[in-house]
């Protein structure tokens, strides 16, 4: 009976296909909680997509959040897309079918809006892709009504200049709060029949919204930016970011997408702030999205229940760029530790700083033998840990490691990075000399009698620094590929000549993708012609080491004639325009210089709670810049 | 520690769309809907503990099924009723619970207990053999011997499928599509992929059976409820009591 009607169920993919590709439930929608509308009563549909394959794309937290607050718009239906993988993406071509959402199997091509969130700089050619198979011009001038609104938004559209050209406009900040004044905008528009550049413009009013196409960038003879100048009346000159800042009465999805494969993220994910107090002077994200606003614990507690129940998942984590500084956070682990192990659901806790409390809790919530700590000190030398503004000091990290050692773990990770401003030999040898003391303390504290397989295992993993824009290292010079490979050749080395090496493993990232990142981090308009060159080249999945195609990259610069120095290894002044110049994330360009001076006077900034450094996000009117500051936090 | 468990056995569909979701990710669903359906199940001891859950046999990705079981322990329930609707109420379009019976305490696990399996076969449309697949098929069936080469990555083995194959028959269907019912071995020693008999009908008439060409269903799945010498071949949840 039922059974016809569901054989009929419509898929944008022939069976022949679907049983020819990899994974093929990465295409067939159909989810437990996928949101499925009548497409009759909605007036605005929408696909939003995460550019890189399903399994990484399906464990964002962000698409989630938007995904469930267009669809309790009741005249929004918002759908899901991602990266169709190699092996389809070659079908796709050679059969002509268009790209689709995952809920109707309908083209995107026929939706009003295609929202994509930019979240790394490496899936800048996937975008081109999804663009390209869905049908939609890579160029947003030659688009017309025929196509959807393309519209970005996320991490890398703090400078959204390398990829202007491919987007009708951007979403500058946090989704919750415009969205809505944005679509009934359009759905004005179309009511009265405007034309596509008349939405537009009337879009770049709205606050938080960027339209590329409204705007001149005027270039100096030595190729940096003179200005960005509005080429309209009414176009503001100065877009500020959107910012949420009721996070405890907002949209957050009770019901997120249960994917049938397994993915990256296969847990409820329970985000508990938003921003970071600590101001690490590499780090972007602690800058875009200060102030530091914390969620009602009454609220997560009832969320993380409502989610378990509703997706079915057997672990949870919380999720937040430093969740050790989340005040509330006893109160709610103790509340998750009994709902968890009355319901056989596992927790899981990353970005814990290692202490007394987080030992304790972590020693409940997973098996000491088989996990491992994680220490991120970025820096090998206390000198250069106060260059980065990076408070952890090597005798916290030591005295961690030994209540660690003494709680039965014997696995640590560390994480530093290579390329740091001011990085001398010394510093880099630094990296093999604290991973030698901390197995020291192992030998020191654990006797032998009671040692594991009789050792402790310590990995250290480096990564090559990439100034990103809004950071206080923003004017930093970036290595040479040549310079991080001898570098990590050093690190290496030094490794090596320790005492304990045996116990200590050392990984590093490639260079020639952090090189290409710095590039595409800091670049401008004029990049976008090699982006689209790398696409049509066959660059495809940058972010997957195994199909980054390096050569064909290079090769793409030296046609167009862009010189990869003028963005990575170049000094910038303090008084250089940044093609990013014209977004206001809250921090002001005063501050970052500030902190950007005192790094090179190896001075570290208290964190906002213990003194406020004046960033500029206290004009958001909350969080943490508006908390009672005692004089004793941390201690 | 001792608990006090009972088994039940779950019988499900498994159609469109969710038949290109695959046996890992099945189970790894049904852990998820037994959650969500705050089904009472139990859990083995240990640090991880998982859900005490066993499936009969897998399905193929492409193959719809009107006969998947699995078996699980519960501390408690209610009635078969009553869990079947909380499960088919968070169940997904393409999967539906069709019966939950309980087991005895020493009654074999669904997997062990796997006998046989009756599908039906349709060739997909622009797929159909040119010769008279229909007309040829009792001929094919009255052979005395049909031999097929099992290819293993070592070696090359004749096999006659014949044995294993306990009834052949051909009917058309409500829409008056021709469907080869198919009712063989598919206990684990012994089990024929219905593919395989399709292959070597093709070739006894001098075709190959295109990739793609098959559509097929599971219609249920057997245990053996008499004995080694006198089978007699039941649908899983036969074995089992209403409750
Ligand atoms: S204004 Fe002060 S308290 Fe607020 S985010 Fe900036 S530094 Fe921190």
């Amino acid at each position: 009976m039922g059974e016809n009607a569901l054989r009929k169920q419509k898929l944008a993919l022939r069976d022949e296909i679907l049983l020819r590709v990899e994974k093929p439930a990465r295409y067939i929608g159909n989810e437990v909680n996928a949101v499925v509308k009548d497409k009759e009563k909605v007036d605005v549909r929408m696909a939003m997509c995460f550019p890189d394959v399903y399994e990484i794309g399906m464990s964002h937290l962000g698409i989630q959040i938007l995904y469930d607050m267009f669809n309790r718009f009741e005249d929004v239906w918002c759908e899901r897309v991602y990266s169709p993988w190699l092996d389809l993406d070659r079908i796709m071509r050679e059969e002509h079918i268009p790209l689709f959402g995952l809920e109707s199997q309908e083209p995107v091509k026929d939706l009003d809006f295609l929202a994509i969130t930019v979240q790394y700089e490496m899936c800048y050619t996937n975008i081109l892709q999804v663009l390209d198979l869905s049908g939609i011009p890579l160029s947003a001038e030659e688009r017309t009504w025929e196509h959807p609104v393309v519209i970005g938004g996320g991490p890398c559209t703090y400078n959204p200049e390398p990829i202007a050209e491919f987007f009708d406009l951007f979403y500058i900040g946090e989704g919750e709060t415009r969205y809505r004044e944005l679509l009934d905008v359009y759905k004005e528009a179309r009511r009265e029949g405007a034309d596509r550049k008349e939405f537009l413009r009337r879009a770049a009013k709205v606050p938080g919204i960027y339209a590329p196409s409204f705007y001149r960038v005027e270039y100096k003879e030595d190729g940096t930016v003179r200005a960005m100048v509005p080429t309209e009346e009414g176009i503001p000159a100065v877009i500020r970011k959107e910012i949420e800042m009721e996070v405890s009465d907002t949209y957050y999805p009770k019901k997120p997408v249960v994917p049938f494969i397994k993915v990256t993220q296969d847990r409820v994910v329970l985000e508990i702030q938003r921003g970071c107090i600590r101001g690490c002077r590499f780090c972007q994200a602690g800058q875009l999205y200060r102030p530091v606003r914390e969620r009602d614990v009454d609220m997560l507690k009832e969320y993380a229940s409502d989610m378990l129940k509703n997706t079915g998942h057997e672990e949870i984590s919380l999720s937040s760029l430093s969740s050790s500084d989340y005040s509330r956070l006893p109160e709610l682990l103790d509340f998750l530790l009994g709902e968890c192990s009355r319901k056989n659901i596992n927790i899981s806790l990353p970005s814990l700083r290692i202490d007394a409390f987080s030992l304790d809790v972590m020693g409940k919530v997973q098996d000491v033998k088989k996990s491992s700590l994680t220490f991120a000190p970025e820096a090998g030398s206390q000198r250069l840990r106060d260059v980065i503004n990076k408070g952890l000091t090597e005798s916290v990290i030591l005295d961690g490691a030994a209540m660690a050692f003494e709680g039965g773990w014997t696995r640590v990770k560390l994480y530093f990075m290579l390329g740091l401003p001011t990085e001398t030999e010394e510093d880099i040898r630094g990296i093999g000399d604290l991973c030698n003391k901390i197995a020291a303390v192992f030998f020191e504290t654990v006797p032998k009698e009671k040692r594991v397989n009789g050792k402790v295992q310590i990995v250290a993993s480096t990564s090559f620094f990439i100034p990103k824009p809004f950071t206080p290292f923003q004017w930093a010079p970036m290595c040479t590929k040549e310079e991080f490979l001898e570098k990590a050749y050093l690190t290496r080395s030094s490794i090596k000549e320790q005492l304990n090496q045996k116990s200590i493993k050392y990984n590093w990232h490639e260079a020639d993708v952090s090189v290409l990142e710095g590039v595409l981090a800091r670049g401008d308009r004029k990049i976008s012609g090699v982006i689209r060159k790398a696409y049509e080249k066959g660059c495809l999945f940058d972010a997957w080491s195994e199909y980054f195609k390096n050569d064909l990259w290079l090769e793409c610069f030296d046609e167009c004639g862009v010189d990869i120095g003028f963005y990575t290894t170049r000094e910038r002044g303090l008084d250089e325009v940044f093609p990013w110049d014209f977004l206001d994330c809250g921090v002001t360009k005063d501050f970052l210089a500030r902190e950007w001076k005192k790094a090179m006077e190896e001075t570290v900034s208290p964190n906002c709670r213990m003194q406020c450094q004046g960033c500029g996000a206290a004009r958001f009117g909350g969080g943490v810049c508006f908390e009672e500051r005692g004089d004793g936090y941390g201690a | 520690m001792e608990r006090e468990t009972v088994k039940l056995r779950i019988k499900f569909a498994k159609s469109g769309a969710m038949r290109f979701v695959g046996h890992l990710d099945v189970m790894r669903y049904f852990q998820k809907a037994i959650r969500r359906a705050e089904i009472d199940i139990a859990y083995s001891e240990g640090f991880s503990p998982h859900q005490l859950m066993s499936f009969a046999a897998p399905l193929g990705v492409g193959l719809e099924s009107n006969g998947e079981y699995f078996d699980i322990a519960v501390q408690s329930h209610t009635t078969a009723e009553d869990m079947k609707e909380r499960l088919n109420r968070v169940m997904v379009p393409g999967m539906e619970v069709l019966n939950i019976t309980m087991l005895g305490a020493h009654a074999k696990n669904a997997m062990a207990s796997v006998a046989a399996a009756d599908y039906s076969v349709r060739f997909r449309q622009g797929y159909e053999p040119g010769f008279d697949w229909v007309g040829r098929s009792m001929e094919f069936y009255g052979k005395p011997s049909i031999m097929v080469t099992k290819k293993t990555k070592k070696s090359e083995q004749q096999l006659d499928l014949k044995p294993g194959i306990y009834s052949m028959s051909v009917k058309t269907d409500e829409n008056g599509v021709p469907v080869l019912r198919l009712f063989v071995d598919a206990s684990s020693s012994g089990n024929i992929k219905p593919s395989l008999v399709m292959e070597a009908f093709c070739r006894e008439y001098g075709e190959e059976l295109p990739e793609f060409a098959l559509l097929i269903t599971r219609e249920d799945t057997y245990a053996n409820a008499g004995t080694a010498e006198n089978p007699r071949l039941v649908p899983l949840d036969a074995v089992g009591e209403p409750f």
